[in-house]
């Protein structure tokens, strides 16, 4: 009868051992990203926004005004503590990889409007331990502030910086609550929801409807809708595509002279 | 009995220390509250009637508003039909309080009673608080 030595039971446990391990690993990992609950099956949605349309700041400070008041975000002018879910962002830091020292001016002078890009593999669900963010079927990545208990994986994982984090009690930062909508409490992050709520109920996000026209909100997937057509028109960039996250907000770049 | 004496009386502070929060709750024993339903929207409605009966809402409003907020944030769904028939939506601030609109006489009052702290105020209906 052939007796095992000891070298082989060690060596074929370990690697027993590291199979196992290999295969829970992948298993858990996999699903989590491609958990998908709410919203209606088979959309898109996404944003198309017009960047040369950003030139004066005020247009901006108007959409970010109508956003963070309806939603009770505060006004917090610490640059380490602020909250943030939708701003205005300098060209060359929004698109690094595009920026170039010849570009022209209304690219120069932009402050374009960044916000969550609602990403088709959105890194920040792969890494939430307590499944507080996910993504709907529908595309948008939304956030369960009741789950959340404020551990920053996803505002390290975030590529975009579109997480912050509520380090003190936001309602100290309120001047006026909108009763309409619940506030956040401290240690939850928060983002832009893309108004998942005002898209059940058929409305249009807040930014798109106080933009006249320079944002655009619609379903990518649908051929006939107004961003694919948008798309279909012209030319389109996302933030850090390269990543694979698959962002769903694009930004058109049509130039200057067009335009004047 | 040796020391007997000692021991008995010992024993018995021990137990009146022991029994000293009952004994003292038992003198000053809270009223139990009574939950005022007396607002202008339920006193101008017609069949006063919640989502569900009294009985089982006094039970299980937690495991519901649970269920609530799961369905809303999570499913997207956010409509709910009561055993009559009635739809409504499934909000705290939109349809519990639109209501129960006394937060301090509805909600508060039993929840101080029983010594709980639900945090739900932390973020819903702070405009009040």
């Amino acid at each position: 009868m052939p007796v095992m030595r000891r070298r082989d039971f060690l060596i074929a446990g370990a690697v027993l051992g590291a199979a196992g391990l290999g295969l829970g690993g992948c298993s858990s990992y996999g699903g989590s990203a491609q958990e998908s609950a709410g919203g209606e099956a088979g959309r898109h949605w996404g944003f198309v926004v017009d960047v040369e349309a950003f030139r004066e700041k005020a247009d901006l400070d108007a959409i970010c005004e109508a956003c963070h008041s309806a939603h009770n975000v505060p006004r917090i002018d610490n640059p380490k503590e602020e909250i943030k879910w939708i701003w205005g962002e300098p060209f060359e830091e929004t698109f690094a990889e595009y920026a170039n020292e010849h570009m022209g001016e209304s690219l120069r002078d932009a402050s374009v409007p960044v916000m969550c890009n609602h990403c088709e593999e959105p890194p920040c669900v792969r890494v939430c331990p307590t499944r507080a963010t996910f993504k709907r079927a529908d595309g948008i990545v939304e956030m369960d502030y009741h789950r959340c208990i404020g551990c920053r994986f996803c505002m390290a994982a975030c590529p975009y910086g579109a997480r912050s984090l509520n380090f003190s009690d936001p309602v100290d930062y309120l001047e006026t609550v909108n009763s309409e909508y619940p506030v956040r409490t401290r240690g939850v992050i928060e983002k832009c929801m893309m108004c998942a709520d005002r898209i059940d109920k058929g409305l249009m996000p807040l930014c798109a409807e106080a933009s006249n026209g320079t944002i655009l909100f619609g379903d990518l997937n649908d051929p006939d809708s107004e961003v694919s057509r948008a798309l279909e028109e012209s030319f389109a960039v996302r933030r850090r595509a390269s990543l694979g996250t698959g962002p769903s907000v694009y930004y058109i770049v049509k130039g200057g002279e067009q335009r004047a | 009995m040796h020391k007997g004496g000692r021991i008995i009386a010992f024993a018995a502070v021990f137990c009146l220390v022991v029994l000293s929060p009952f004994i003292v709750n038992l003198a000053n024993a809270a009223p139990a509250p009574e939950a005022s339903l007396d607002t202008p929207t339920i006193n101008a409605l017609s069949q006063k009637e919640c989502v569900a009966d009294a009985a089982y809402m006094r039970d299980n409003h937690m495991q519901m508003l649970d269920e609530w907020r799961n369905d809303v944030v999570r499913a997207g769904s956010r409509e709910y039909e009561s055993a009559s028939g009635q739809v409504y939506e499934k909000s705290l601030d939109g349809t519990c309080l639109e209501c129960h609109s006394n937060r301090e006489e509805f909600c508060d009052s039993c929840h101080d009673y029983a010594g709980v702290q639900p945090y739900c105020w932390e973020c819903h209906d702070t405009a009040e608080s």
